[in-house]
């Protein structure tokens, strides 16, 4: 039975599901337990759970990552919450060398089934260093899956598959979408790590997206609709691993590609997934792939700039146009 | 009885001496870690091994003697000088050697090289690479050992984890971040500093503020402290013991901080310029091997001849080592994409264990040989 229900109660209750599944799953992070989650993600989860399971931490996100990591390897299957993915920074020797390396650096020894999640972006006006996207930054990295969803069903799904795989997964949810609504099935489903969705069918040009940005490319659909220029949106869910295919069906239908990018666009996922469609698809495209990004500046605090710097409608619009000039 | 000033007060050790058999297994173990890094220098300098090499010579007590104090279900974690703590805690020499050679039969299939000694069996988490970074792994351990133990099966706490880090590793922001979570959560660790004085070659004085007493540190957390000698392993164990059996009977954390020399250099391309030669010698004087060795001689418990014959049997022991890892095959190519995920996806295929490490495979191939040749 499906309802309607926020983003942040499906994260919650993915998380919740999964741990009364599995007492080897616990959560742990800033604020997470007495003040019920900064953005209220774990609220009500102290109460069922209990302080051993559901930790707070002190302000210390080396430290409280480095101990998840550290307890992979005698077999639980933490969560750690970073209140923002910005703050995971100071935690990068941990969740960047340890996580995703020591299965390899045992030689399959010690495999590392932790899940770390928090808020990613732009929230709404918290200037650069509170604003980090860093899908590009650690998507680099070999050893981690990646999983940005869009919309609550997602995020329940996908969580819930990030809890119970094998690998270390990072799970980017965005500040902005977290009082989103969406029909979200009661109980038990998940959703594939690694496999993108159709959000919605076009003819004329493939819109390539991920999270937040999935919004600002249904925004500009709308308005291209009424230019007659009939968008597909794909969600890609998961950046790592990437679905390709799903990008390479749709531009051979649309032959044309616009890849829609929160992070800056200098060695990104946009230029990867620009790359990759170049190859797979230069027999199909009807112009190169063009980018959408974060303009290529730290996070200004001021409104209007801050609109301005994001991979918005306008911007999306301007490029679809510019790419399907020859259509 | 030994006694020993701790940061807050004087104790008085009151663990026996164990029996002259364990002292002597001790003695084997120091031999057999000594040796083992005199051959990792000469594979090192005839190409054999690559990368760095980090040895352990002269701190060969700290290992044997903190290793004994436990039990070996303990969890030992430490830094990327790994090979006496992994040795100590019963790995095979050959498995070690063929790790450092890069070759398919070592602990980490040569992935992990010198700094990256795995040891599941027998309770080791590494060898890591990074100085400090050990550290919330080892809160980790801790915190999952107290978990399993009392949240998933409902009984008490009983573990302990021992983690290692050296003296320049104490002015690292992860290390003060893990101190501090093993004492709010009230985990069942010790951190073990082996002082060799040197953070590579900074001098412990020029680097670290009250680097005369570093226990100065564990107090400012509300963390219990000693300072101990680490070049007598009957010392380190005896302290060790009792701070052990602490940790296991209260689950809160402990510091301790463990007077060592190290008798090479920082790693094999240091030449030292940063101390004297009479330093070196004076310590090396003091060597842990010997010591040990004089204790038991004087003991009687000991004769010339046994000695003899346990150091023959030591490089015996060492050299076939040496050959039976240069045997090993290097790894396949398709290595390259193995344990990078669990599973299978893409240009990743999976993961598996080391070849030591699965008698199931091993048997299998004895069964298949047997069943051949009848």
């Amino acid at each position: 039975m499906a309802r309607e229900i926020e983003f942040r109660e499906a994260l919650r209750e993915a998380m919740s599901e999964e741990m009364r599944a599995d007492p080897r799953v616990y959560l742990i992070g800033e604020e997470v337990a007495d003040y019920n989650g900064a953005y209220k993600v774990s609220k009500g989860m102290l109460e069922e759970f209990g302080p051993r399971r559901i930790i707070d931490t002190p302000i210390s996100e080396s430290g409280f990552a480095g101990l998840g990591i550290g307890s992979t390897m005698l077999g639980l299957r933490p969560i750690v919450e970073f209140m923002s993915w910005s703050f995971s920074l100071v935690a990068a020797d941990q969740i960047l060398n340890n996580a995703p390396k020591m299965l390899y650096m045992s030689g399959g020894q010690f495999g590392c089934p932790i899940v770390f999640r928090g808020n990613d972006g732009a929230g709404g006006q918290l200037g650069s260093t509170h604003s980090w996207c860093v899908e590009s930054l650690y998507a680099n990295v070999p050893g981690l899956k990646m999983i940005i969803p869009s919309n609550p069903h997602d995020a329940k799904g996908l969580l819930k598959s990030a809890i119970r795989d094998d690998n270390p997964v990072f799970c980017l949810e965005s500040e902005r979408l977290l009082s989103v609504k969406g029909d979200v099935p009661e109980g038990d489903y998940v959703v594939p790590i690694g496999e993108a969705v159709i959000h919605r069918e076009g003819t004329d040009c493939t819109l390539v997206g991920f999270g937040r940005t999935v919004y600002f490319c249904e925004q500009a659909a709308d308005e291209l609709a009424r230019e007659g220029i009939s968008c597909e949106i794909l969600d890609m869910r998961s950046i790592r691993p990437l679905d390709l295919d799903a990008i390479i069906r749709s531009v051979k239908k649309t032959n044309y590609c616009v890849v829609v990018d929160q992070s800056w666009s200098f060695a990104s996922i946009g230029s990867e997934v620009a790359a990759e469609v170049h190859a797979a698809c230069f027999d199909d495209l009807d112009n190169h792939v063009h980018r959408v990004h974060n303009d290529d500046v730290p996070a200004p605090y001021s409104h209007d700039l801050e609109q301005e710097m994001l991979p918005n409608a306008r911007k999306i619009c301007e490029a679809v146009r510019s790419v399907t000039y020859n259509a | 009885m030994s006694t020993t000033e701790t940061a807050n007060h004087v104790v008085e050790n009151t663990v026996p001496v164990p029996d002259p058999e364990v002292l002597k297994s001790w003695l084997r173990d120091m031999l057999q870690i000594r040796e083992f890094e005199v051959r990792s220098m000469q594979a090192y300098q005839n190409k054999l091994a690559g990368g760095f090499l980090h040895v352990y010579n002269g701190q060969e007590a700290v290992a044997v003697g903190c290793i004994a104090a436990m039990r070996h279900t303990d969890p030992v974690i430490t830094a990327y000088r790994d090979h006496g703590h992994a040795l100590a805690r019963g790995l095979d020499p050959k498995i070690g050697f063929a790790e450092l050679f890069g070759r398919i039969d070592g602990c980490a299939k040569g992935k992990g090289g010198s700094m990256h000694f795995f040891d599941r069996n027998n309770s080791m988490f590494g060898g890591h690479g990074i100085v400090g970074a050990q550290c919330p792994l080892g809160t980790g351990l801790a915190f999952a050992t107290k978990y399993t133990e009392e949240v998933i099966k409902g009984g008490t706490s009983e573990s302990v984890t021992a983690c290692f880090l050296g003296d320049g590793a104490l002015n690292q922001g992860s290390v003060h971040e893990a101190m501090n979570l093993a004492v709010i959560f009230n985990l069942p660790i010790v951190f073990c500093v082996e002082n060799n004085r040197y953070a590579m070659g900074t001098a412990v004085g020029r680097c670290t503020a009250s680097g005369n007493q570093i226990t100065n540190r564990a107090v400012a957390f509300g963390m219990e402290a000693r300072s101990i000698g680490g070049m007598d392993v009957i010392e380190v164990y005896r302290e060790m013991k009792e701070i052990v059996d602490q940790v296991r009977a209260t689950s809160k954390p402990y510091f301790v901080d463990i007077d060592t020399y190290r008798f090479k250099g920082h790693s094999m391309s240091d030449p030292r310029k940063y101390r004297t030669h009479e330093e070196e010698q004076e310590f090396e004087a003091d060597d842990p091997i010997e010591k040990l060795t004089r204790y038991l001689l004087a003991q009687k418990a000991m004769t010339e001849e046994e000695l003899k014959s346990l150091s023959k049997q030591v490089r015996l022991e060492i050299r076939e080592a040496v050959n039976w890892a240069r045997q090993s095959p290097v790894p396949d190519i398709s290595e390259l994409h193995h344990d990078v995920y669990a599973d299978t996806w893409g240009d990743y295929t999976g993961t598996s264990l080391p070849g030591y490490m699965n008698p199931a495979t091993d048997e299998d191939a004895a069964t298949g040989e047997a069943s051949n040749g009848s």
